[in-house]
């Protein structure tokens, strides 16, 4: 093989090239979704794909999430690898039945008997200041339930290679596509490979812990870099995988950093923090020197974007938790009457 | 061939009274369109429909009986909807696929699937019946009219791999209402898919009477898609096979879609846990043991000459062996180690359920130790 090639691609190019060349590898791979056919996306991201791979195997569907899901789900019983998009993330809950009833379930129906090799591409998160029922994240949803694997991506080369892997797993796989990131390029080496279960540790440091994923792994980077000017070492990992989570991975960080904070822009409440916060108290609790930490959405509904920024995890709010973890002064002095000292 | 679909007129028609070809009395009535689709069929061969009806009835009552008695945990019985499920199970090909619900059991028999494997499933030990691929059958489904976004999906697959297979999605009344069943015409209809939409309209949806569903024939909900729709006697087989065989001769030659609406009646419960005295009276049950599916078919052939009361004597012999069969085999049902509930959730092994199954396993050793 030749030397490692990279490209500068936008993320939304690079699922565009993952697409393009399973599609060119797998004649039993097919995508259906609504638009992404002759308009190539509402974000551009299948862009010419309909031209170059054909009607039959790009397919404009109707309107109607279940019946875009159950079809791709009978598909498989003629051989079919299907790979599917719902428009918006909170487009996704008319499929929610077929995802959760059907794909999720009918490789344990079966007694293995019966693969679900689906792919569901599901663009999400906010910072795109639009309207209702646009920037949902609700990948706590389908994380919650056995039988499918949910994966991010947080770069246009985790992009490639996560949604490469994806298309080629026998188990369905929501894959959350960061919407905001569509835009940011990065290198791709598109000979590189990746599973569907492994987090990354991004940057190492000694002091706390700063695990995350999708939209949010940009912003835990600049907290890192703002902190280390201060002197404060975080060490940032990229989950990667939402189900399963890679709980070795980060309780490896937090023995060595005694603190870990946990950040993603859906809610709260059962979400992904709590997950991973429960598993590594049963892991690694004695490793832990504070309070694990979490910054996430507010638990209230998306709110109108003009307060987005106020309701998504920014730089600012990650390193105060960071201080709250470190026992340095921080926002919640301000909660018990009056400023702090 | 002429098709029954191009206008409201005549769709109204043939939407008054169902499309029948074997009256309750046994007597052969003609039909313009169904007739052609069942010329081919002899004496001999409507015997052999027949004997699938009882040796499908048989089963049904036989595990309808093993439940009452403790060894089956439910059974949706089918009792009355031979013929719809014999007739148009007998129009496939092997290599269609079915999709269905949970009360479809005569396919599954007519295919040949292991029974014993399949009654774990009511005897909850198993989640599967069969091997779907084994069969070209999809797991039943319990979920109310999911399946038939699966028929349509594999269809589309189908005629995209041009394999010359389709497939056929079965539900029933209380169905039609479901979002998916609409989701799966507009979709078989846009792409053309070589499908048939067989709807059993047994009267009920559990307690509901399909007036809950419609105030309009069942069949007319397929106009709305442009797919073209049969109403046929569903308890009249060679009509459910003449229509079945026309629907499915329109999907394998690139005519896409095609709705059939079967009318017949649950005779029996919606399972055995219901009961249908809070909810309909006994006169209506009794008016349709007139229009039994076997009796007619019965009286036909009598009329015909045919020795009926010999192919009543060996349809009984087949039908008590596979009986026998069924009870023996559901009574012999042991559930296996509780471990392989860990199975098969992914692919391949799974950390986090690996470490659960490792965790039970060791709960599961500690507590026999400390009981021993």
């Amino acid at each position: 093989m030749s030397a490692a090639q990279t490209e500068t691609m936008a993320m939304g190019k690079a699922i565009n090239a993952a697409l393009a060349d399973s599609l060119e590898e797998d004649p039993s791979i097919i995508l259906s979704g609504e638009d992404i056919g002759q308009l190539g996306g509402v974000f551009r991201v299948t862009d010419g794909l309909q031209d170059r791979f054909g009607k039959d195997r790009v397919l404009d569907s109707p309107l109607a999430e279940s019946a875009i899901v159950g079809t791709a789900v009978g598909m498989t019983y003629a051989g079919l690898r299907p790979v599917v998009e719902i428009q918006f993330d909170g487009f996704i809950y008319p499929a929610f039945d077929q995802i959760v009833a059907q794909v999720a379930k009918l490789q344990y129906r079966t007694g293995g008997l019966h693969r679900m090799p689906i792919t569901i591409r599901v663009p999400f998160g906010g910072h795109i200041g639009s309207v209702e029922h646009h920037s949902e994240s609700p990948e706590a949803y389908f994380a919650h339930t056995a039988g499918l694997r949910v994966v991010t991506a947080s770069s246009s080369q985790e992009a490639y290679s996560t949604l490469r892997a994806a298309i080629k797993s026998d188990d369905p796989v929501l894959f959350f596509e960061p919407k905001a990131k569509y835009w940011s390029k990065g290198e791709v080496d598109r000979t590189v490979v990746r599973d569907l279960e492994t987090a990354a540790v991004l940057q190492s440091g000694r002091d706390v812990t700063l695990a995350t994923y999708g939209p949010t792994v940009e912003l835990a980077m600049g907290a890192a870099a703002a902190a280390a000017d201060e002197g404060i070492e975080i060490e940032v990992i990229d989950l990667r995988s939402i189900s399963p989570l890679d709980v070795d991975t980060v309780a490896a960080s937090v023995r060595r950093t005694g603190r870990l904070v946990v950040a993603h822009e859906s809610q709260a409440e059962c979400g992904i923090g709590s997950e991973l916060i429960t598993s590594i108290c049963e892991t690694a609790f004695t490793s832990l020197e504070a309070a694990p930490e979490r910054v996430t959405g507010y638990d209230i509904p998306y709110p109108p974007a003009a307060w987005e920024g106020e309701f998504l995890p920014g730089v600012d709010r990650l390193l105060d938790a960071v201080d709250r973890t470190l026992g340095r002064k921080n926002s919640r002095d301000f909660m018990r009457g009056g400023a702090a000292a | 061939m002429s098709i029954t679909t191009s206008t409201t007129e005549q769709l109204a028609d043939e939407f008054d009274s169902p499309a029948r070809l074997l009256t309750a009395e046994g007597v052969r009535v003609r039909h313009e369109i169904l007739d052609e689709h069942v010329a081919d069929l002899d004496l001999q061969q409507l015997a052999d429909l027949y004997t699938d009806m009882v040796l499908v009835r048989r089963f049904d009552t036989e595990a309808f009986s093993l439940t009452r008695q403790g060894e089956l945990a439910l059974w949706p019985p089918l009792l009355g909807q031979e013929a719809a499920q014999v007739g148009s199970a007998r129009a496939l090909e092997d290599r269609d696929w079915s999709f269905g619900s949970y009360r479809e059991h005569a396919l599954p028999i007519l295919r040949g699937v292991d029974i014993d494997r399949w009654l774990k499933v009511w005897k909850t030990t198993s989640n599967t019946a069969w091997d779907p691929h084994e069969h070209n059958i999809g797991l039943n489904q319990i979920i109310i009219g999911a399946q038939t976004l699966h028929a349509v999906g594999y269809a589309m697959g189908a005629q995209f791999k041009q394999d010359d297979s389709c497939s056929i999605a079965y539900f029933g009344d209380g169905a039609t209402t479901e979002g998916d069943v609409s989701e799966a015409m507009v979709f078989a209809s846009t792409y053309n898919a070589p499908v048939v939409f067989f709807c059993q309209n047994n009267g009920y949806a559990i307690s509901e009477p399909t007036s809950v569903q419609a105030k309009h024939v069942l069949a007319r909900r397929a106009s709305g898609f442009d797919i073209p729709a049969y109403r046929v006697d569903g308890n009249d087989i060679l009509a459910v096979l003449a229509a079945t065989r026309l629907a499915m001769h329109r999907a394998r030659t690139g005519h896409g879609p095609s709705f059939i609406e079967a009318v017949t009646y649950r005779m029996g419960p919606h399972t055995t846990t219901d009961d249908p005295s809070r909810y309909r009276e006994n006169d209506e049950v009794e008016s349709w043991k007139e229009r039994d599916p076997l009796l007619r078919v019965e009286r036909f052939l009598e009329s015909e000459g045919f020795n009926v009361e010999q192919l009543r004597a060996d349809a009984k012999t087949n039908a008590d062996a596979l009986a026998k069969q069924l009870r023996a085999g559901a009574i012999a049902i042991q559930p296996d180690p509780a471990e392989q509930m860990f199975d098969n959730v992914y692919s391949s092994p799974h950390a986090r359920i690996e470490r659960q199954r490792a965790e039970y396993k060791a709960f599961a050793a500690s507590y026999e130790k400390a009981a021993s």
